[in-house]
């Protein structure tokens, strides 16, 4: 579990994060969402450490983030998993090294064990045959998976992801966000998704923070999303007629 | 601009300690640093080998033709083609061409590495991003004073063949020229000048690149800023280092 109580963040003097507080559960996809700018990156890098907050408190099962010492911190790092926006596999590595970087940098496993692992969490992606390519030769989905199989190969307490969907076709998203929730909930992991995608919102959205102009506007379930009054969910969400259709079908049944 | 100036080079200090922490498992760092010699070291012999050897044979020919006294000794022209390669080409031309070779390599690969989130991929992981990228550089540039050490060979080389094949002087002048007033010391004062250009050149594009912010536009703008920084730095250095070894 982690908890974020009152985190405030600024840059050149404009407060970004105005006292944002929450908690995402543990074995849950939890996703931050809200309109470019509304503080979801910065909410993000500071979950990661790499944004220090100005005030404020994260705590990774009871471990506050602040309170470490500068090893404690790399340790706690070593639990977390990131799926980056681009992806950001090492250009000069092939997938197979790209996956067990982690191991190779973090255990003292051989490299037997390592390929033992690494094909494990390849095959789990969907990635057999992929080992020997390198990044620039696979497609947009694959690098998303290649990345998901890095950040999962260490086995860690918490996952996030940026934009885990970005610049995929809406067959390979879905796969992307389906794997993302079945991996969850193996592994039972804290998995915390930043996006734009309101088609993940309602398929794996199962706690729902809500950012608007840095501060945390609402919070719910994907059910609660469907019923909730408030006017600026309702005007970020279905501001599309699509979702307004989603939304209405739903409420009638 | 000069509070600026102070805080980047107040940052460069930092970065050089953050270098130094952490290290990165040795079984790791060791296929890096052997990576790194391959690029650095090995991929810039073949120009160091070009330039070395055609820029001694100018220094030999320009020599020459400015010998118009007929008392002054053909021997010079082996004497010049070796002070001139030995104390300056060699350990600081040829480290202002590596500022552009080598420089802008390690700026736009740390660079772009920095702008497609690698670097943060690495500290997220709990990696010490820059010991993990410049350390192995610097290691790798401990090799640098063997490079310098051809490019004295060859310019020396580049010399005796254009003087002798241009007729300039024969074989022999221009080998009793070469050998004239030997000072071992100059050799030291060179390699150490190397060893210290190295560090610059390991340090400095790996600063310009792994402090960049923006996309690739910014990346070649940190190659160029690099290249004129590291440049400016190593001419700097020349001048101190000459001044406290051979001008006291």
């Amino acid at each position: 579990m982690i908890e974020v109580k009152n985190i405030e963040k600024s840059f050149g003097g404009i407060k970004i994060l105005k006292g944002v507080s929450t908690v995402f559960e543990t074995g849950k996809t939890n996703l931050i969402i809200g309109q470019s700018g509304s503080g979801k990156t910065v909410m993000l890098k500071s979950l990661l450490g790499i944004h220090t907050p100005e005030s404020g408190t994260i705590s990774f099962d009871g471990r506050i983030y602040s309170e470490l010492a500068p090893d404690e911190k790399r340790d706690l790092r070593t639990e977390i998993g990131m799926v980056f926006q681009g992806s950001a596999l090492f250009d000069s590595m092939t997938v197979a090294e790209n996956v067990g970087f982690p191991l190779k940098m973090f255990t003292k496993d051989n490299n037997s064990k390592i390929q033992e692992r690494v094909d494990f969490v390849l095959k789990r992606v969907n990635l057999t045959d992929a080992h020997k390519k390198l990044p620039s030769e696979i497609s947009g989905g694959m690098q998303k998976r290649v990345a998901i199989a890095r950040a999962i190969v260490n086995n860690p307490k918490y996952l996030f992801c940026d934009e885990p969907n970005s610049g995929l076709d809406p067959n390979t998203a879905i796969l992307i966000d389906n794997l993302i929730k079945e991996i969850t909930e193996e592994y039972n992991i804290t998995t915390v998704i930043n996006t734009h995608d309101m088609n993940s919102v309602m398929e794996i959205g199962e706690k729902i923070l809500f950012l608007k102009d840095g501060l945390k506007a609402w919070e719910g379930t994907k059910e609660e999303i469907f019923r909730t009054d408030n006017e600026a969910v309702v005007a970020f969400v279905y501001s599309s007629n699509l979702f307004k259709k989603v939304r209405e079908a739903y409420l009638k049944e | 601009m000069l509070i600026r100036y102070i805080t980047q080079i107040g940052r460069y200090f930092l970065m050089l300690k953050e270098i130094f922490n952490k290290q990165t498992k040795w079984s790791v760092m060791r296929n890096l640093i052997f990576k790194e010699i391959d690029d650095l070291i090995i991929g810039s012999l073949g120009i160091v080998a070009f330039i070395s050897f055609f820029v001694g044979g100018v220094v030999a020919i320009q020599t020459a033709l400015n010998l118009t006294n007929p008392l002054i000794p053909k021997y010079l022209i082996g004497f010049a083609t070796r002070q001139s390669v030995i104390l300056e080409f060699a350990p600081t031309f040829i480290s202002v061409i590596m500022a552009g070779k080598m420089g802008s390599f390690i700026t736009s690969s740390i660079g772009t590495m920095r702008v497609t989130e690698q670097i943060d991929a690495l500290e997220v992981m709990g990696v010490n991003s820059l010991n993990y990228l410049v350390f192995p550089k610097i290691i790798a540039l401990l090799l640098y004073p063997f490079v310098i050490g051809i490019s004295m060979f060859l310019g020396v080389l580049g010399g005796w063949m254009a003087g002798v094949y241009g007729g300039f002087t024969s074989s022999d002048e221009f080998i009793n020229g070469a050998q004239l007033d030997f000072i071992p010391f100059h050799i030291v004062y060179a390699f150490l000048k190397t060893l210290i250009f190295a560090m610059l050149l390991a340090t400095i594009p790996s600063f310009h690149g792994y402090y960049m912010k923006g996309g690739a536009l910014e990346v070649g703008r940190a190659s160029t800023v690099s290249f004129v920084w590291t440049s400016v730095t190593i001419i700097t250095f020349n001048y101190i280092l000459t001044q406290l070894l051979l001008g006291s």
